[in-house]
């Protein structure tokens, strides 16, 4: 017996004497699923293609030393057709999940990944949310499995308007949204915000669309027109926004575009000449960032043919690496322990990934669209055109208070 | 409501309407002449649009705009001879299984063609940019466009079927096919004209429609469905009707948009007090902006019940 007791001493002490570096040299399958298909397949697609340029270079070296590899599943922006893409995932190896596009699917991978953890001991899932803004997803509806590297919907237009409010020309906003539950909460968090920060703006229009189904804008814009706006805010995303802004274009309608997602594929093309000076956008990035951001988003270019836009996807790996390196292992659940509260340098400045809710806190950009220059070259879908920014401002101006009562395992 | 909103959404629906005209009239066609519902109709669509996008990289938009419809119209007149042909003797419901096969078989062989995304089929320099600007409101060429085709095409489809040869017997065969074929003429050959030219007219709307929306693998599924209302609403086999249901539905579904009353505005305008705690209110609320997608199935339902014939059709049962 105590010989037995004495073995299983000695298996543990050598086992934790290896287990410093356990981690290095494994496999870590990421389980990415966005839509490949329909309206939005085009935003998708550069996504999944940014996923696995990011997995070669973080390959080529990484603090952690493990490979990285991704599994792209088409979840046709359906939340019935995510669960069973994630179960596909699940079956092939992915401990990590990745998705982005639609508030939707993201509840339903959250709701799937609460249930596999609590089933499934040993085999738990982490799910890394870049780009599914709706608050609350890291409010009433947070959970311990799910870490958010996009600013929130409250977050983006708590700098927006902060950036509206000294812009002593808006008189009329008009809102146009998807109708979902992200483009509900731009809407909501508009009026409030501009209420308390600018009572005399008056909000002349209050549309919410179906989303990703609408393919001729112009009885929107018509609408708009006649309300009399001077300014548009809309939280609308790939063909959405495309579509909106060459509506727009296409009638000559002369407003200002309040974005959060100027970048995506199809809008630079949409904006061109045409909305010099009239489209800014709110994010925690722009395309010149500079840096080491510079010379991958030039490599993109070169390889793809395609702009490298969601560079948050950059910061999902360096969070993941460090915590494989703090926790020593690429086990989601020490991987997730670690993540808690965890502060780094990204390519945008020093992040943290909040312990409350799991919501990154990061500075955010205003970003005008406008002709590229010697001091912004970088033009999208080779239009001549770039966003430049005008304005920065901290993670605390932009940081909101969460009501997020998470149970921890 | 201003006048300077009334025209640009009058336009705008128009153009809608008549592009909307392009498609139904092809369907109306094949329907009141074989009695086949052709569910692959917007397929057909699809196909022009994807074909002059190919075509016109190769050989230009304005050649693209006559080869691609001929193409499509040669597919549906194949698709009729080697399939739909054999399989009419079995009866309606096999006819309308194999045109249902038809359109998903075109759905993914497009797909495996040119991908699940969207292709980057744009207009050409010359149908860029504003045609006029009224009220400060420019309206597109392309639009106009669509317009003008579709207007061309109603004036040559309804000479073809009035005052040529062929457009008699088209006629004929409509209403009495073992007649026509008594007479010597060869009715399958007719019918399958009528189903290549009605795919021909599909194409035509695709390679215009295409570039001035979206061209991607939904926009057949997009029109699919508000084709049959505008048949029907219309009057099955009238060309007339589908011409009057198209405008009138591209007017209503723009113009509703625009509409931000509910009924608990309308209520509360002859002064019963609406609030949140009032019971449906969720559904008082919705504004008919919110429902203008399902308008037209509306009027599909009302017309089925008020006038089974549609609004310009002759036929009872």
């Amino acid at each position: 017996m105590t010989f037995a007791l004495k073995f299983v001493a000695a298996s543990i002490l050598a086992a934790s004497a290896t287990g410093a570096f356990a981690q290095k040299g494994e496999t870590v399958k990421i389980g990415w699923l966005d839509p490949l298909s329909g309206l939005m397949a085009s935003v998708g697609t550069n996504q999944l293609k940014t996923f696995q340029f990011f997995a070669e270079e973080f390959n080529k070296k990484n603090a952690a030393g493990v490979k990285f590899e991704i599994i792209g599943i088409d979840n046709k922006l359906s939340p019935q057709e995510t669960t069973s893409a994630l179960r596909s995932a699940q079956d092939q190896g992915a401990r990590y999940i990745v998705q982005g596009n639609g508030s939707g699917p993201a509840l339903a991978i959250i709701d799937a990944v609460e249930k596999n953890n609590a089933r499934n001991p040993g085999k738990e899932l982490l799910y890394l949310n870049y780009a599914a803004v709706d608050p609350d997803l890291t409010n009433s509806k947070c959970s311990y499995w799910q870490y958010r590297f996009d600013a929130d919907t409250s977050m983006k237009m708590e700098a927006l308007t902060t950036y509206m409010k000294d812009q002593s020309e808006i008189k009329k906003v008009y809102l146009i949204n998807q109708n979902y539950s992200h483009g509900q909460q731009v809407s909501k968090f508009a009026k409030e915000n501009l209420k308390t920060k600018r009572p005399d703006i008056q909000v002349v229009g209050d549309d919410l669309h179906p989303l990703a189904q609408v393919r001729d804008f112009s009885p929107y814009i018509a609408k708009i027109k006649a309300s009399g706006a001077d300014s548009v805010i809309t939280g609308n995303w790939g063909s959405d926004l495309a579509l909106l802004i060459k509506a727009a274009n296409d009638s000559g309608l002369n407003v200002k575009f309040y974005t959060y997602y100027a970048v995506t594929t199809g809008t630079p093309t949409a904006m061109g000449a045409a909305s010099d000076g009239k489209v800014y956008q709110v994010g925690y990035a722009h395309y010149n960032m500079g840096g080491e951001m510079k010379k991958y988003a030039d490599d993109f270019k070169a390889k793809f043919n395609d702009d490298l836009y969601t560079t948050d996807i950059y910061t999902v790996f360096q969070a993941l690496t460090e915590a494989f390196v703090k926790a020593k292992s690429t086990d989601p659940v020490k991987v997730a322990a670690a993540m808690e509260g965890m502060k780094f340098k990204s390519f945008n400045g020093d992040v943290e990934l909040r312990k409350a809710d799991h919501q990154i806190q990061q500075g955010l950009y205003i970003a005008k669209w406008e002709k590229a220059s010697a001091k912004y070259p970088y033009s999208p879908e080779n239009t001549g055109y770039t966003l430049a920014p005008v304005k920065y401002y901290e993670a605390y101006v932009s940081s909101t208070p969460t009501t997020c009562q998470m149970k921890r395992p | 409501m201003n006048v300077e909103f009334f025209v640009i959404s009058l336009l705008n629906g128009v153009s809608y309407g008549l592009l909307l005209f392009m498609l139904s009239s092809g369907l109306t066609l094949i329907f009141s002449m074989m009695g086949v519902l052709n569910f692959a109709h917007t397929s057909f669509y699809m196909v022009g649009a994807y074909l002059a996008y190919t075509l016109s990289g190769i050989v230009g938009f304005w050649p693209a705009l006559v080869l691609a419809p001929l193409l499509v119209g040669v597919m549906g007149a194949a698709f009729e001879r080697y399939s739909l042909r054999r399989v009419h003797k079995f009866g309606h419901v096999p006819e309308l299984l194999v045109t249902f096969g038809l359109s998903y078989l075109i759905l993914e062989v497009v797909q495996l063609v040119w991908g699940r995304s969207t292709v980057p089929y744009g207009l050409p320099e010359q149908l860029q940019g504003p045609l006029f600007t009224i009220y400060g409101t420019q309206f597109p060429k392309s639009r106009s466009f669509i317009m003008l085709v579709a207007l061309l095409m109603l004036v040559s489809v309804w000479l073809l079927l009035t005052r040529t040869r062929i457009g008699l017997v088209i006629q004929a065969a409509l209403k009495h096919p073992e007649m026509v074929e008594s007479l010597g003429h060869n009715v399958p050959r007719i019918f399958m004209l009528v189903f290549g030219g009605g795919a021909a007219l599909a194409g035509l709307a695709g390679v215009i429609g295409g570039n001035t929306y979206v061209t991607e693998p939904a926009m057949a599924a997009s029109v699919g469905s508000i084709i049959f209302v505008v048949v029907v609403v219309g009057g099955m086999g009238s060309l007339a009707g589908a011409f009057l249901a198209s405008l009138l539905i591209g007017v209503v579904q723009t113009f509703a948009v625009a509409m931000d009353q509910s009924l608990a505005t309308a209520l509360q305008a002859v002064g019963v007090a609406v609030t949140e705690q009032t019971y449906g209110y969720e559904l008082l609320k919705l504004t008919i902006s919110q429902v203008a997608p399902i308008l037209p199935y509306l009027f599909l339902v009302l017309i089925l019940i008020f006038r089974p014939k549609g609004l310009l059709g002759t036929r009872e049962d």
